[in-house]
């Protein structure tokens, strides 16, 4: 057997670890109370001091290979929307983002079910527009008349039928675009919709894309940012908290929780990894000086 | 003949459009947006034929390859079933419940996520092979890189590395971008431009 | 009936003090736009109707309605060079009407240069100049210096490498499309390899994403293998598109990486997601790794996975460095030059910004 060599692990090893060290929060419930950063409160304490029967857009841009990032958020975002009686019209500017926003309220919609609390009527409390291409267009038109582009919902209902579009036009009617996206979209929410329009806008986008959006912060373009697992971790356990408050019963869907455990244990692994090898890079450099 | 096809007419086309491009930008005249409107339907035409290219290449290179039986046939043969099978399935509708749909959602999908959640892994194996402290730059850029990593989590959330993720994060990054991003405009242009006067001409084979 | 005296009714009314309304043609457009503007102390407008008329006296008919707090509207429904006479009424959300005068005549005519990219077209003019004077002085024979980049230099450090162990070189062009400028520096780096190969009789192999770039690859790789003088070592084979899916692009990049046992790896132009699986299993070959990027979210794998790593405009400028052409270096000295230009416009807007706050609160504490 070859001696083990601290600076020079077998990558096969490496790999064999993060794939325990992720797998473990799947089966071992290990979860962390986050600190919730400023940025993602800002998003949270906005949408609760919204008047019941106020309107948030919702557009659900993103792709399914980053679903654990976004899926949390968005189901979140609608959760607090209704159990403060706020109504949420999505929509998408990817097709993708399409497949993937009816998902995500057949979830919340279960979830409801489960606390028997309340209940979530489509139509009523939540209705999706579908997909339209030519983002910024769409973006503009919105600020028009949301029924030119949208003249019925994913299903062809007119949107006139819907009760919850009765008295929704355009962003005068709208309290609040929330943009959760896998991709460049919230540039255009920022450029067309808050610059032209003036509505509030709120960005959910994986950690990757969440560095470029800081500055958007700082600048007041954003009212505030939810980034990556980290951000939805957060989100969700400001959820969890209200739900908790509100109807006594503890939320069994931990999504993002649990995704943040994972990711908490394979980022704390690769420190160490890092730590490792730093070990054994000095201790060769130590031997080969004796 | 042949050099006149092969090189001059290319740099005259590259320099009369160049230049005609360039002027478009500018000018936002009825006559610029229909000139500007025929290029784009010409470059959609021109992509077209070079999908129908690369479909035929895709074709030739795994045949080949199957028929010459180096030995990994059975990857190239898949590959082929699978483009045939999705063209096929495609022609009946891509709607929701289509086959076309079935496929691309239970098996395209979780592929998809497979292939991108590979990225953990080698996340792990990149930064421990080359975060090592070999000189005050690398440590400097080690020690940033632990911070940030722990920063994003809720043990370093609570020693105050957030913050300290946060400036990292919102000042030197993104002075950096914007300094690389300066220096690519800046770049690019003088590409075009020497594209344009046809001083580069290493795309035409050198 | 009622309709129509509504109508008379509104059109009667007229505008209170301090409320401006504006018609005028839209500027830096195609044509067939008049803008109108409205302005003035008042609660939220609820409902916005504009009527139009050919001439002054009218008859008006209504040309528009607008809801929502709404302050302008361009009219694209209108016929260049024909004079047109608008009349804007307003209601609020406490039903207060508010008229326009009668506004025009106005007519609308397309522009022939956008005066809102004046600034830009001003810097890019100038930028122009001073590439153009060191392209010119270069051809008059001034030399220019070039301080070396490592990346550089190993690209041939590399290809004679792969040429050694007698195994093929892999090169890669990102995955934009042909109108991308980070392909197009890639694919003239592909032509210097290129040449390189056939002069060390490598084999060289191409795996492409786009369409459009695969069938320039495998043109530009037949004119170098040509200029060469090596027509004979070029494969069309060795030059193939895998996938337009970004994953399924990767499997099958890294499959040839594998299969193979490829020594030299260039990954040039942008990238995403998958420069990481690319350069990673890439790495775990033990081949020679160069990378060059724009693509700023890429760059930190590239940087820890490959052996030298391109940064943003050193992609750009690798084709004047290999071919050594004093015309294609001279453009380098003039990025230089504007980047000066560009930073001592930065630091001279830092102080003024500066000045001003202090300025402001001094003022402030005066007061």
């Amino acid at each position: 057997m070859a001696k083990f060599d601290i600076s020079n692990i077998d990558r096969r090893w490496i790999y064999i670890t993060i794939l325990l060290g992720a797998l473990l929060p799947l089966f071992v419930p290990i979860t962390f109370a986050p600190k919730i950063s400023p940025e993602v409160k800002a998003v949270y304490d906005y949408i609760d001091k919204l008047p019941p029967g106020s309107v948030i857009l919702l557009s659900f841009d993103y792709g399914p290979s980053t679903l654990p990032e976004t899926e949390p958020m968005a189901e979140d975002i609608m959760k607090h929307a209704f159990i403060n009686g706020v109504r949420v019209i999505g929509i998408s500017l990817t097709e993708e983002g399409a497949l993937l926003a009816l998902k995500a309220y057949s979830n919340v919609v279960k979830e409801f079910e489960n606390y028997g609390t309340i209940r979530v009527n489509y139509g009523y409390d939540f209705v999706f527009l579908g997909y339209k291409s030519g983002r910024q267009a769409v973006i503009l038109s919105i600020g028009e008349d949301i029924r030119k582009t949208f003249p019925t919902d994913y299903q062809g209902t007119n949107i006139d039928d819907i009760p919850m579009m009765f008295n929704v036009k355009n962003y005068k009617d709208i309290s609040l675009v929330v943009d959760i996206s896998s991709t460049n979209t919230p540039n255009d929410w920022i450029t067309y919709a808050y610059s032209r329009y003036k509505v509030p806008v709120a960005v959910g986008v994986t950690a990757v894309l969440a560095a470029n959006y800081y500055p958007f912060i700082q600048t007041g373009q954003i009212i505030g940012l939810i980034g990556g697992v980290k951000g939805a971790s957060e989100y969700e356990y400001l959820v969890n908290q209200k739900i908790q408050s509100n109807w006594g019963m503890k939320p069994k869907r931990i999504p993002a929780m649990r995704n943040m455990s994972a990711l908490t244990v394979a980022e704390l692994l690769i420190v160490l990894f890092i730590i490792l090898g730093n070990i054994g890079y000095f201790s060769q450099k130590g031997n080969k000086r004796r | 003949m042949k050099r006149f096809l092969s090189r001059t007419l290319p740099l005259l086309m590259v320099l009369i459009f160049g230049v005609l491009g360039a002027i478009q930008y500018f000018v936002p005249h009825k006559v610029s947006q229909v000139y500007y409107r025929t290029i784009l339907t010409w470059s959609i035409g021109v992509s077209s034929m070079a999908v129908i290219m690369a479909a035929i290449s895709f074709l030739r290179y795994h045949y080949k390859k199957i028929m010459s039986s180096e030995g990994d046939t059975l990857y190239s043969s898949i590959a082929l079933v699978a483009f045939l099978a999705m063209l096929g399935f495609g022609a009946f509708g891509t709607d929701k419940g289509s086959l076309f749909y079935q496929f691309y959602q239970n098996i395209f999908v979780p592929i998809n996520s497979t292939m991108f959640s590979l990225l953990a892994f080698y996340m792990a194996s990149a930064s421990y092979r080359a975060f090592r402290a070999k000189t005050f730059e690398a440590a400097l850029l080690l020690t940033a890189a632990i911070i940030v990593i722990l920063g994003t989590t809720p043990v370093g959330s609570s020693i105050f590395l957030d913050k300290v993720t946060m400036w990292i994060m919102s000042i030197p990054n993104l002075a950096q971008k914007r300094g690389i991003l300066i220096g690519v405009g800046l770049g690019a242009t003088a590409t075009s431009l020497k594209i344009i006067l046809g001083i580069e001409k290493n795309w035409l084979g050198g | 009936m009622t309709g129509v005296l509504l109508i008379a009714f509104l059109i009667g009314q007229s505008a209170p003090k301090g409320f401006t309304f504006k018609a005028f043609d839209t500027p830096n457009d195609q044509g067939n736009s008049i803008t109108l503007e409205w302005s003035g102390d008042t609660t939220p407008i609820k409902i916005v109707r504009i009527f139009r008329a050919d001439n002054a006296v009218g008859p008006f008919t209504p040309a528009k309605i607008l809801f929502g707090n709404i302050h302008s509207y361009d009219d694209k429904d209108v016929q260049d060079g024909k004079p047109y006479y608008y009349k804007i009424i307003l209601i609020t959300t406490e039903n207060e009407i508010i008229a326009s005068p009668v506004l025009g005549p106005v007519s609308s005519k397309p522009s022939w240069f956008d005066m809102s990219k004046l600034p830009l077209f001003i810097v890019l003019s100038f930028y122009i100049l001073v590439l153009l004077y060191y392209i010119l002085s270069a051809r008059k024979g001034k030399e220019i210096k070039l301080r070396p980049i490592a990346g550089l230099n190993a690209i041939d450090e590399a290809v004679g490498r792969a040429a050694e162990m007698g195994r093929p070189i892999l090169f890669t062009t990102g995955l934009l499309s042909i109108d991308n400028l980070s392909t197009i520096a890639a694919l003239n780096i592909l032509a210097h390899v290129a040449k390189k190969a056939a002069q060390y009789q490598t084999r060289l192999i191409v795996p492409n994403y786009n369409p459009a770039v695969y069938t320039v690859a495998e043109a530009i790789v037949r004119e170098s293998f040509l200029a060469a003088g090596r027509p004979d070592l070029f494969n069309s084979d060795d030059i193939f598109y895998i996938s337009s899916r970004q994953f399924g692009y990767a499997a099958g990049v890294t499959g040839v990486m594998l299969r193979e046992k490829t020594a030299a790896h260039f990954f040039m132009g942008y990238y995403f997601a998958e420069a990481l699986l690319l350069t990673e299993v890439g790495a775990s070959t033990g081949a020679i790794q160069v990378a060059g990027t724009d693509a700023i979210t890429q760059l930190p794998f590239f940087i820890v996975t490959c052996d030298y790593t391109l940064i943003g405009e050193e992609l750009y400028a690798a084709s004047a460095y290999l071919s050594k052409d004093a015309l294609l270096s001279a453009t380098i000295k003039g990025q230089d030059i504007m980047k000066a230009v560009i930073i001592a416009f930065l630091v001279i807007l830092f102080f003024v910004a500066i000045g001003a706050e202090s300025l402001a609160m001094k003022v402030a504490n005066l007061l």
